[in-house]
């Protein structure tokens, strides 16, 4: 199987956020690999280790699992990170007339990476932690043509039928939904607890290929990205006022009804 | 007069309020079109701002993903020229919407609070510390509203109907869902749409009884931290935080919860917020209205009294 997981570098969420010129500052804060993304290279890793003779991945195990990223330079420390966890190459497309570009560019250039490279199965986290817009999946799964299997808190793959089956969980509870490669899954944090890098990952990972694409290289022009081909664009930002600070009070017996006249007083019960 | 088009978003053959408030801001654009795919939900539209419904016929949408949906608003949107499409933002509705940007070649915002008659959206982001008005400027108006933004406008008149029967396509209908296990319902509001939410996190220990408790007295909804669904204690369904549901009623309160950034993200926007907890340092009493330093197992149990006792 070829299996590919987009990555992304976000802001820390720890982080202060502001905005600069109508976009998010992000040379302002520290950066770090998307934590909701750590899950997909999981799930990859555990796809691989479970149809691998060797029951690990990397060579031998004839499969690999390659990273997708587009940001500036230095998101290659998100790629490395996820080589460390143990996928085996990455696909970096880094170019100045990427900056600002929205969903619809960003999913333009993904889909562009992602059909040039003959996968069956390619994984995403279910959202990035600072866009936070949940978009991506879906619009990949549009413009590839592919099966749409996102939210997935399992994941089961036959790779000698070319099947994948998943458990989504929807707000409503779960479907199940089958499809045959190829297929575009996003899986969610429930589905595995993401592995740390080990000190043998972490070297091997130094010497893995990045490959570093110009939107030249996969043939896309620069018009259709970046903030200026977006199709939104924002009016203002303004910082709202702070939360008033509340009343914080220790439980001296009756906190409860104390509580309860409080909420009555604001009429909010 | 623009013509807009409005998903409908159904809970077990209800029609949800995320309906009406769709219609709301829809009315203050332009016609108001009210599309679905079962037609049973046809009488319950009369209660909004509806001047059309549209029925999709011909294709049974709960065996696919969102994919077929999309196709069909796609086709819809063309046929009437319309100026924005409005979708709940919920997980499908997000994807259905990213969907539908695709297709028709439109820009798209999500997670809006409020959209106006000239199409500029409001959003809430970085916590709800900053207001940010946009506007898409290519295509039609793709836009997202988070539920319990407005209070829905009551209808005035029976909505016309009409039929349509969209194309879809084999690629549209790849992935299929073979089974489905609805969540454990019980009596309570729908999270996304109740007026007041109740939260347990791991201080409840397992033992939801006095947050459902407080719940029930209150008619409020029940939500729960990752740590509680994560250990099993409430369903996945409730979770409240960036990887769960994002609410935003008249009060929240938060029963044993530390307030991480994650369940943050999910709740701040509430109007009013109340924290109890036995730690007086955790992070939730910064964004709490009102705290409660102390024992849930006290505090919730003393409160849902005081309310019997005074409606008594
Ligand atoms: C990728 C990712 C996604 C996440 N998504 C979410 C999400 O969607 N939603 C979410 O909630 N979290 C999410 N989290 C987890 C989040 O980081 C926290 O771990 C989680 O919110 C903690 O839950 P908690 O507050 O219930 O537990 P804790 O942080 O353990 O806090 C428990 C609190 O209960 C108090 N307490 C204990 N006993 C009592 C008592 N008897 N009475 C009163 N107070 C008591 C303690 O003082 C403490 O403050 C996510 C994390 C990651 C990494």
């Amino acid at each position: 199987m070829k299996i590919a997981v987009c990555i992304k570098q976000v802001p820390d969420s720890w982080a202060e956020k502001k905005m600069l010129g109508g976009v998010l500052d992000r040379a302002s804060v520290d950066a770090v690999l998307n934590d909701l993304d750590e899950y997909a290279v999981e799930e990859a890793l555990r796809i691989v280790e479970a149809s691998s003779p060797t029951k690990e991945a990397g060579e031998g195990s004839g499969h690999t699992i390659t990273l997708i990223s587009m940001g500036p330079e230095r998101a290659t420390e998100a790629i490395r990170k996820a080589l460390s966890m143990g996928a085996d190459e990455a696909i970096h497309i880094s170019d100045e007339a990427l900056a600002g570009s929205d969903a619809l560019a960003t999913s333009l250039v993904l889909s562009k990476v992602i059909a040039d490279g003959g996968f069956d199965l390619v994984l995403c986290g279910t959202e990035s932690t600072d866009a936070r817009m949940s978009v991506i999946p879906a619009m990949l799964a549009q413009r590839l043509g592919w099966a749409q299997l996102t939210f997935a808190g399992s994941v089961k793959v036959d790779p000698g039928d070319s099947k994948v089956s998943i458990a989504r969980s929807t707000e409503f509870g779960i479907e199940n939904m089958e499809a045959s490669f190829p297929a575009l899954i996003s899986v969610i944090e429930k589905i595995n607890e993401p592995r740390y890098p080990s000190f043998k990952g972490i070297m091997a990972a130094k010497k893995k290929t990045i490959t570093t694409k110009l939107l030249s290289d996969i043939g896309l022009s620069g018009d259709l990205v970046g903030n200026k081909a977006a199709w939104s664009t924002v009016k203002d930002a303004l910082p709202r006022p702070a939360r008033t600070t509340g009343v914080k009070v220790e439980d001296g017996g009756n906190g409860g009804g104390e509580l309860v006249d409080f909420l009555l007083e604001k009429r909010v019960i | 007069m623009s013509e807009v088009l409005i998903l409908v978003d159904a809970v077990d053959g209800k029609v949800a309020k995320s309906t009406g408030e769709l219609a709301t801001y829809a009315k203050a654009i332009g016609k108001v079109n009210a599309v679905l795919f079962d037609e049973a939900l046809v009488p319950q539209l009369s209660a909004y701002a509806i001047d059309n419904v549209i029925i999709c016929k011909g294709i049974d949408v709960t065996k696919f993903s969102p994919a077929p949906i999309a196709q069909s608003l796609a086709q819809i949107a063309k046929s009437k020229s319309a100026a924005a499409v409005l979708i709940t933002s919920s997980a499908k509705g997000k994807e259905i919407a990213g969907r539908l940007a695709v297709i028709t070649e439109s820009g798209i915002i999500t997670d809006a609070s409020a959209i106006d008659s000239e199409l500029i959206t409001t959003q809430l982001v970085f916590g709800g510390s900053t207001t940010v008005h946009a506007a898409v400027t290519h295509g039609i108006s793709i836009v997202t509203l988070r539920s319990n933004s407005i209070e829905p406008l009551a209808g005035s008149a029976t909505p016309t109907t009409e039929e349509f029967v969209p194309k879809i396509s084999d690629l549209a209908k790849l992935a299929v869902v073979t089974s489905t296990e609805p969540a454990a319902k019980g009596g309570r509001p729908e999270l996304t749409e109740a007026s007041i939410v109740i939260s347990g996190g791991r201080g409840t220990n397992g033992d939801f009884k006095p947050v459902e408790a407080f719940a029930d007295i209150l008619g409020a909804a029940v939500g729960a931290s990752r740590a509680a669904t994560d250990a099993g204690w409430y369903p996945h369904t409730h979770q409240v935080g960036q990887t769960g549901k994002t609410v935003s009623p008249q009060l929240y309160v938060a029963c044993g919860i530390s307030g991480a950034i994650q369940h943050r993200a999910g709740m701040q926007t509430s109007k009013m917020i109340v924290a109890i907890n036995k730690d007086a340092e955790a992070p939730i009493f910064e964004l709490a209205d009102y705290g409660v330093i102390g024992d849930l197992f006290n505090v919730l149990p003393q409160a849902t009294a005081a309310i019997a006792a005074k409606r008594a």
